[in-house]
């Protein structure tokens, strides 16, 4: 296991920096998330084709670049550094990802060099509306008709499934229960019987979805009955992600609040030169390197590919949700009273770590998950 | 050496390895052996070689450590102050201190001790009132130093004690080598919390100094005890290993496990001020306690935190070893042990239930819960408070300013401090 980054990792790391603090400072942020689509696409258009970031972790023999997940981990962290409004999370992390696990060699072949190329936006479907992140709460069937499948039920919190070209499906056989009789489907955006309307949510950087199946066409992907184990699979890789994706934004508000303390003055002193001041920074800055530390762990250990996995993707996800929202809580404190405002960026990423929080299960749900699933 | 004659790392190994071969014997008298390392220099390879050193690099050192692990012989004395005191001197003795003193540190003849902190003054070390008077050619002492490890059993002592009270703080100290055998050196044991006598406080009453014996010029005490502690932060102290040596049975393996009993007898507790992570699920499962979901949820973030502590200092050694610029994650290790430790501390005790009153062999693992409980509140504060490296990484990582001081612009007379100590 590596514990530091090559050079063309800290390479790729500071071209994307460069990249992102151009074409995504929060100005662009707060138009983007105004917005319903939640992207822009002559930027993903450049991020996909010209930066290659939508290849990175697909092999290549399916049209991708065939790096791993320690760089697929260092461009979201970057993205979630400069709050990137894009469906890079939901088409490449998890559709992608998803795929990968599930599909088989036509499949793949079929359905991955269009997302590698960034031209074709894929969604994953799991969650329901009873918001759980396992498969006890996946209601929606799949039923046998005719030469194919027909989908009822409704998925909710899908990341960018308002806009996504194709919506990979968690669906199960009707009468099953638990892990058993799980499929993934694939269905079009514009499915007849597919109804999708964007949620409100908090952090509107992040577009999540609630999609209604009545009756809709679907095809099978992978092998019937046997989601169960890609998926668990896909989510251990997409927890992983979605940690390193929250360090980013912790840095980068701490950075933000510490800025902003040497700069503030009041009673003739910048407030940095307070103890408490200095204190806090010192403690915000351990929380955030603690949590760094288990999420490029988790990064490596998902290229590994062993057993240790599940339980330290657990523990990433676990560590950054308590240190991503205390970096914020403690940024808005650092800024006082303007840090309430809206006009105030740190409020951006307050939100941001409210929902990273809770997306993908919380860091209740995640340290029971690590406990049954510790390695030792 | 420089660099042209610099040897291979198989010459190295070769070598050492060879002279190992015809040279270690275990039925040698450790003082005798050890003079053959002082004399051969292999003891202290990365030392330069006209003072029992071989001017190795220090990865060429690791080389020939190695090579005494393979074959088992012992190396030089280690445990204690004494490497401090060896690394002090080294850099800022005279010819005259480094001939009197490194060859007794090597062979273990010699014991060491710090005499640096004081009631009145510890994270404030520069503070110091300790006194040293020149008197009739001679440097008297009075005052009283305190956490003094070791100085019971001491024959020398590195000693930061004030001779000029006209100028500031920092430029008013001088550094002196203090014989701890003389009748007007008083040690007394320092009793902790945790009922263990780890330290000691040392009282002097017209302790006396010969002239050369003090360490480069007068004021420059504040310069050198720099480097001692850099030496200490860096883990050379010895004691934040726990050694035991071996239970083999010839002579010189007797007399080291003799040698370590006696300098580590009064840190029996230290694996405890940690919190002994390791223990947790363990307990958790003989309690019956592991099904818990509240418990789990706490060990859940117990191993959360130590897991990502022990990955980022994996972090620093990495960066540190591929010769990278050392982000912060250099610097937070200390604080996120008394973390760790802290947060331990509080499982152990939900683990432990009614049993965490206990002491002794009334209580879990015969004393060893009880001796966790009670004693993770010095890993916050022994070495650095949680206070004070808050202050340097906020200052040295994070840049932040200093806070205004009122006590190094003015001659140390007129600072205020402590009356009662």
């Amino acid at each position: 296991m590596s514990f530091s980054f090559t050079d063309e990792q800290v390479e790729f790391r500071s071209v994307l920096r460069r990249f992102l603090a151009d074409k995504s400072p929060t100005a662009e942020v707060r138009r983007l998330m105004e917005t319903e689509d939640g992207y822009d696409a002559e930027v993903w258009r450049q991020l996909s084709q010209d930066l290659g970031l939508t290849a990175i972790h697909i092999p290549e023999d399916y049209g991708g670049q065939g790096f791993g997940f320690v760089e697929l981990a260092i461009a979201v962290e970057e993205m979630g550094r400069a709050l990137l409004c894009a469906p890079y999370f939901s088409s490449i992390v998890l559709a992608a990802t998803a795929i990968l696990n599930a599909a088989n060699e036509d499949q793949k072949r079929d359905l991955l060099p269009p997302i590698a190329s960034g031209d074709i936006r894929a969604a994953l479907a799991f969650t329901e509306e009873n918001g759980r992140w396992d498969t006890d709460g996946v209601a929606l069937t799949a039923a046998v008709a005719g030469d194919g499948h027909e989908l009822n039920g409704v998925k909710s919190f899908v990341l960018d499934g308002h806009t996504a070209d194709f919506i990979v499906v968690l669906a199960r056989r009707p009468g099953t229960s638990g892990d058993e009789g799980l499929s993934f489907f694939t269905v079009a955006g514009d499915a007849p019987g597919l109804s999708r309307r964007l949620l409100h949510s908090t952090d509107a950087t992040r577009k999540l979805a609630r999609l209604e199946f009545q009756g809709v066409r679907a095809s099978l992907l992978g092998e019937e009955g046997a989601a169960a184990a890609p998926l668990a699979k896909t989510l251990d890789r997409a927890v992983a992600c979605l940690a390193n994706e929250m360090v980013g934004g912790a840095e980068a508000l701490r950075e933000q609040a510490l800025d902003y303390a040497q700069m503030r003055m009041q009673f003739g002193r910048a407030i940095a030169s307070f103890q408490t001041m200095k204190h806090k920074s010192a403690d915000m800055l351990i929380e955030v390197e603690l949590a760094k530390s288990a999420a490029y762990y988790a990064a490596a250990a998902a290229d590994e590919d062993g057993a240790e996995l599940p339980s330290v993707a657990s523990l990433a996800k676990a560590g950054a949700g308590e240190a991503y929202m205390q970096t914020a809580i403690h940024a808005i404190q650092i800024h006082g009273g303007i840090g309430f405002t809206w006009d105030n960026d740190t409020q951006l990423w307050f939100k941001r770590a409210k929902s990273s929080q809770v997306f993908l299960g919380d860091a209740h749900y995640h340290r029971e998950q690590m406990m049954q699933r510790w390695q030792g | 050496m420089n660099e042209q004659s610099e040897p291979t790392e198989a010459a190295v190994r070769a070598e050492a390895r060879a002279w190992l071969e015809a040279n270690w014997d275990p039925n040698l008298g450790l003082v005798e052996w050890r003079n053959m390392l002082a004399d051969t220099g292999w003891g202290m390879p990365a030392w330069p070689e006209e003072w029992h050193g071989r001017g190795l690099s220090s990865e060429l050192a690791r080389v020939v450590e190695d090579e005494f692990h393979a074959i088992g012989a012992i190396g030089v004395a280690r445990a204690g102050i004494r490497m401090l005191a060896a690394a002090t001197l080294l850099e800022h003795g005279n010819q005259m201190h480094k001939q009197k003193f490194l060859r007794r540190i090597l062979t273990g003849e010699d014991t060491w001790c710090q005499l640096f902190s004081e009631p009145g003054s510890g994270s404030d070390l520069a503070g110091a009132i300790t006194r040293a008077d020149l008197k009739d050619g001679k440097w008297i002492i009075n005052g009283q130093k305190v956490w003094t490890t070791s100085a019971h059993h001491a024959e020398w002592g590195l000693l930061l004690a004030r001779t000029d009270w006209d100028v500031p703080k920092h430029r008013g100290l001088s550094y002196f080598l203090l014989d701890m055998t003389q009748a007007e050196v008083e040690v007394q044991p320092l009793r902790q919390m945790n009922g263990h006598a780890s330290f000691n406080q040392v009282f002097f009453t017209d302790a006396v100094i010969e002239p050369d014996h003090l360490l480069e010029s007068l004021g420059d005490g504040w310069k050198i005890a720099t480097t001692t502690l850099m030496h200490e932060r860096r883990g050379a102290d010895g004691l934040r290993r726990w050694e035991m040596g071996t239970d083999r049975p010839e002579r010189a393996y007797r007399e080291e496990r003799e040698e370590l009993a006696t300098a580590m007898a009064p840190y029996k507790w230290y694996p405890q001020r940690t919190g002994r992570v390791d223990l947790v699920i363990q307990r958790a499962k003989e309690t019956g306690t592991f099904d818990d979901p509240s418990v789990r949820q706490e060990i859940a973030k117990l191993l959360i935190l130590a897991k990502s502590a022990e990955w980022t200092a994996r972090r620093a050694r990495e960066a540190q070893v591929q010769g990278r610029n050392q982000g912060p994650e250099g610097s937070i290790g200390k604080l996120a042990a008394s973390h760790v430790a802290r947060l331990a501390n509080q499982v152990h005790t939900q683990i432990s239930g009614a049993d965490a009153m206990l002491t002794g062999d009334d209580s879990p693992m015969d004393g060893v819960i009880a001796e966790i409980l009670i004693s993770t509140p010095a890993i916050s504060i022994a070495g650095g408070t949680d206070e004070i490296q808050r202050n340097i990484i906020s200052e040295r990582v994070l840049g932040m300013p200093k806070e205004p001081r009122n006590d190094t612009d003015r001659p140390f007379r007129d600072v205020p401090r402590n009356t009662i100590s």
